[in-house]
């Protein structure tokens, strides 16, 4: 292979986990005799969103995100330079790449169904957010609703001989398929308008570095960015309890170390614990979807299903209120500033140019909304009810010995759950013992201890060939992959841990390594996060931390956006962080420059 | 009126005082920190001198070297050694005196140059007309400075240039407090390197500015947004040397800066910031781009603006793309950044 990184086909299986491979469908590994095209692609690894090894159920969010961007970058809108994404595992990691779009000819014949199309979309951008709406709405009732059915010892008389409805077995597959149907639509809807935002703002962005060449794309981020956002609700959510727990008077109930049900069985031996208790349901629809990580893992699950991460910082609010501090975000100063700054730029600029960099940003900023709050409906409260129904189905197989845990169901691939049911229903129908009750346990055994064997690994940031350009905006923007990115990487990296410069400022601190997010509960207050990648829902630790450092993520990831707000410093974007600090370490953060220094 | 305060200056006082002060007037009525002064107007050139040297002038041949160097010599005597009439000698001491209660000094130090009266800056410059005598001290010492600037008028490249071309006519002389900088050096309102017009660059150096602007030194640079207000990257320079008021008050001299001082910037982060305020106020002021000289005083610790001219590599670098639509600009991104056919 060329120069670049190592090959995808030359990666060792990390002892213990051999045999990884058999938890996902074949389509998803690299395949041995595609070996010279494909080790001399360009792959990196999709940490930002998938920053753990894949449990083989979970597969099904990559593969239904990859296939919406190929759908509509290259089947719908026919965008001319680049296709899709492909993806594959290895090691249960998920890496991509794209596919561009190189032949002049073929450029140019798409973008005659690519102009018209996509001048649709921005033109009635409004209505097809409303419709938009509509549709996600549409499906996450259904998805509420769906029943999974049991499979009884006699069927009801009514419904299979007077309704003439199908068997309990069918019905059960049905709302399988059902779910998988729906998690499908909900992201392809999740690309619809996607796509067009981040062209958008990669225009926006592309303009400001000709016309301030200095310019850190911080500041041009900073100019779109609004603050009303329906992914800051949940977090407005939290600091609006921990007020309310004040004005009860029972914030003692949040001490510290509390588990969650410790501080409701505190609460409800009062009226005043009850009234809180109160105002916590009638706040948590539909917040509480809000899921701890970002909508790509089962275990990631949904605040209302586990309130660790909620409740710990809702006791973080209570004491900083306590404190006498001020837990509203200054919207209008922050507000303020994004315009004074971009006033300032636009000043800058010749007559003509001031219009081109007026109408930009205005799209940029009509399209700011969408782009964040698709995040809480598709990979927060739908993903949540998905795996949630799932679960249902894996309760089924557990009541009928095919596991001892309905999460189990997540070790089987979608289509081995498929298989699964059949097997189910054969045996459910025939009276005779599953084979699934035989077959699955000591696998379901052996790929746990596989995943914790992976889990230990660390992936590499990219593997294949070094590209000569990167055409695709979603890769630059929400990824960071550039070509500067690209050689720092394939050096091994500069000297010490260097990345995006997301938020400003200098900050010296004890590092937090946090791996997983389960773990963000071991943040202590003033300590800098160094994780692989932040998502939405870590929005509550941010008020303790005095900086953070990813592996991951551009200028446009949820770390930069967050860390911009609270005015934290943040690198992210560094390919190696998390393996370079340890959890002890002191490091200066250095949010002006991208650097971040290990002192001892 | 033979004697005008800066402050009292504007840009239509060019025929009066010559470019160089009345944009130090534009430049001190607007609000910015230039070292305060006062221009002896042509007025009074021509009251003291142009009646004794006009017979000297008759039937110059400027194409004689030899003679025009003699009689320019001649003239020059003549005008150094002139009996400046009591009105004037008095108002330029009493404007010397007035500037001194102004900065709170008694006998400020003050260069004394010459400024030109001449149809455009060029000619001025041509005309062989830029004499500065500095450091001067005392109502004497001045107003010898001045006798100096009217007879460098009579120099025998300017006598031959304004025989060629014209141009001049008559000569204004600029009395300005004489800063002694504790650092000083340049700033351009656009960053030179990359034409980025929210950036200011500023280098800077200990002691007086010419070290910074001959390249004696290697300054150390700061690159300030305009935009965030914030200080985007500092780079200490050497800083080998620097220029010092003479210790016994007359003069400058070189000498070396220390390792510790070198090793440091030698500009406070507040100070950045405040001289890239000023930057940003003069380029508003005057709509566009400006390349600066500054300087701190030790003294005073005040921020002075020695000059401003508007930056010309960028300014006139900078081309406006063709007036696309945002639409455009969106499809060109989904190009790679290949334009669409």
């Amino acid at each position: 292979m060329s120069d670049g990184f190592r090959s995808p086909y030359e990666i060792e299986t990390p002892e213990g986990a051999e045999g990884w491979e058999e938890m996902y469908p074949y389509y998803l590994l690299f395949e041995p005799a595609r070996r010279a095209e494909e080790e001399q692609r360009f792959w990196f690894y999709n940490g930002m969103h998938f920053p753990e090894p894949m449990p083989a159920f979970d597969m099904i969010t990559a593969e239904s995100c990859y296939l919406s961007i190929g759908l509509y970058q290259g089947r719908v809108f026919q965008i001319p330079t680049v296709l899709g994404i492909e993806h594959r595992v290895v090691n249960g990691y998920v890496y991509i790449t794209s596919n561009e779009v190189t032949d002049p000819e073929t450029i140019q014949s798409r973008l005659e169904t690519f102009l018209p199309r996509i001048g649709f979309y921005y033109e009635n951008w409004d209505t097809l957010v409303d419709r938009w709406q509509a549709e996600v709405d549409a499906r996450i009732a259904e998805l509420t609703t769906l029943e999974i059915p049991r499979l009884p010892e006699v069927e009801d008389e009514q419904e299979l001989i007077h309704d003439h409805k199908l068997g309990s077995n069918y019905r059960l597959m049905a709302a399988y398929d059902r779910c998988l149907h729906l998690y499908n639509e909900l992201n392809q809807l999740h690309f619809e308008l996607l796509l067009l935002a981040y062209g958008a703002y990669l225009t926006f962005f592309q303009f400001c570095q000709a016309a301030f060449p200095d310019m850190g794309l911080q500041v041009m981020s900073q100019m779109i960015a609004g603050y009303e956002t329906t992914m800051m609700r949940p977090d407005d959510e939290l600091k609006g309890l921990a007020a309310k727990a004040l004005e009860l008077g029972v914030d003692g109930a949040f001490a510290a170390g509390r588990t969650p049900d410790e501080v409701l069985a505190d609460l409800q031996g009062s009226d005043a614990g009850r009234a809180w208790i109160e105002d916590l349901e009638s706040r948590k629809h539909p917040w509480f979807f809000m899921s701890t990580g970002d909508g790509f893992y089962h275990h990631h699950r949904a605040w209302a299903d586990d309130p660790r991460l909620p409740f710990a910082a809702i006791g973080g609010y209570v004491a900083r209120l306590r404190d006498g501090a001020e837990l509203a975000r200054p919207k209008e100063q922050l507000l303020a500033e994004r315009d004074r700054i971009a006033t300032e730029c636009r000043d800058l600029l010749p007559g003509d140019e001031q219009r081109q960099f007026d109408e930009m940003l205005g799209l940029c900023r009509h399209v700011f909304p969408h782009a964040e709050s698709h995040k809480f409906f598709i990979e927060h409260w739908g993903t949540s009810l998905f795996f949630n129904k799932v679960r249902e189905v894996g309760a089924v197989l557990a009541e009928h010995g095919f596991f001892e845990d309905a999460e189990d169901v997540f070790h089987l691939n979608i289509h081995e759950v498929h298989a699964a049911l059949s097997d189910l229903g054969l045996a459910w129908a025939g009276g005779a013992p599953a084979r699934g009750t035989f077959y699955w346990p000591p696998r379901i055994a052996r790929r746990k201890e596989i995943l914790a064997r992976l889990a230990e690994w660390t992936p590499p940031p990219a593997l294949g060939a070094v590209p000569d350009v990167i055409n695709d905006p979603t890769v630059q923007l929400l990824w960071g992959v550039t070509a500067d990115r690209l050689r720092a990487w394939a050096g091994g990296g500069e000297a010490g841990v260097h990345g995006y410069a997301a938020s400003p400022g200098v900050v010296e601190g004890v590092a937090r390594v946090v791996r997983d997010v389960n773990d963000i509960g071991s943040i202590q207050q003033g300590e800098v996060l160094v994780c692989s990648v932040t998502a939405p829902s870590w929005a509550p630790v941010f008020p303790k931390i005095s900086a953070a450092v990813s592996d991951i993520g551009g200028m446009m990831s949820h770390a930069a956006i967050i860390a911009r707000e609270y005015g934290l410093p943040a690198v992210v974007g560094t390919g190696h962080a998390t393996k370079e600090i340890k959890t002890g370490d002191r490091v200066r953060v250095d949010g002006d420059n991208g650097t971040v220094t290990i002192l001892d | 009126m033979h004697v005008v305060p800066f402050r009292a200056l504007d840009l239509e006082d060019v025929a009066l005082v010559g470019g160089k002060s009345a944009h130090l007037g534009d430049l001190t009525q607007a609000g910015f920190p230039v070292p305060p002064g006062f221009a002896i107007t042509a007025n009074a050139f021509d009251a003291v001198v142009e009646q004794h040297v006009d017979g000297l002038l008759a039937g110059l041949d400027t194409d004689d070297v030899a003679a025009l160097e003699q009689t320019a010599e001649h003239v020059r005597a003549v005008v150094e050694s002139l009996d400046v009439p009591e009105e004037i000698a008095t108002a330029v001491a009493e404007g010397y005196r007035r500037l001194g209660e102004e900065l709170g000094l008694s006998d400020p130090p003050v260069a004394v140059r010459s400024s030109a009266v001449a149809e455009d800056a060029a000619d001025a410059s041509f005309a062989g007309m830029q004499s500065t005598y500095l450091w001067l001290r005392g109502a004497d010492d001045v107003l010898a400075g001045v006798r100096r600037c009217w007879a460098s008028y009579f120099n025998a490249e300017a006598l031959a240039y304004r025989a060629q071309h014209g141009g001049a006519a008559g000569m204004s002389v600029a009395v300005q407090y004489m800063v002694d900088a504790r650092v000083a050096g340049v700033m351009f309102t656009i960053n030179p390197v990359t034409g980025d017009p929210s950036s200011i660059a500023i280098d800077a150096s200990y002691g007086l500015g010419v070290t910074v602007v001959g390249g004696d030194v290697t300054p150390d640079s700061y690159l300030f947004s305009k935009v965030t207000r914030e200080l985007v990257r500092s780079d200490v320079g050497a800083k080998e040397i620097e220029c010092v008021a003479a210790p016994d008050g007359g003069g400058t001299v070189l000498r070396e800066v220390d390792e510790e001082r070198r090793a440091r910037l030698c500009l406070e982060p507040g100070e950045v910031a405040r001289l890239a305020e000023l930057g940003r106020s003069i380029e508003r002021h005057y709509g566009r781009a400006q390349d600066l000289e500054w300087a701190i005083d030790q003294r005073l610790g005040e921020i002075f603006l020695l000059q401003a001219r508007p930056e010309t590599v960028w300014s006139q670098k900078r081309k406006v793309a063709a007036a696309e639509s945002a639409l455009s600009l969106v499809v060109a991104t989904f190009m790679g950044g290949k334009p669409a056919r």
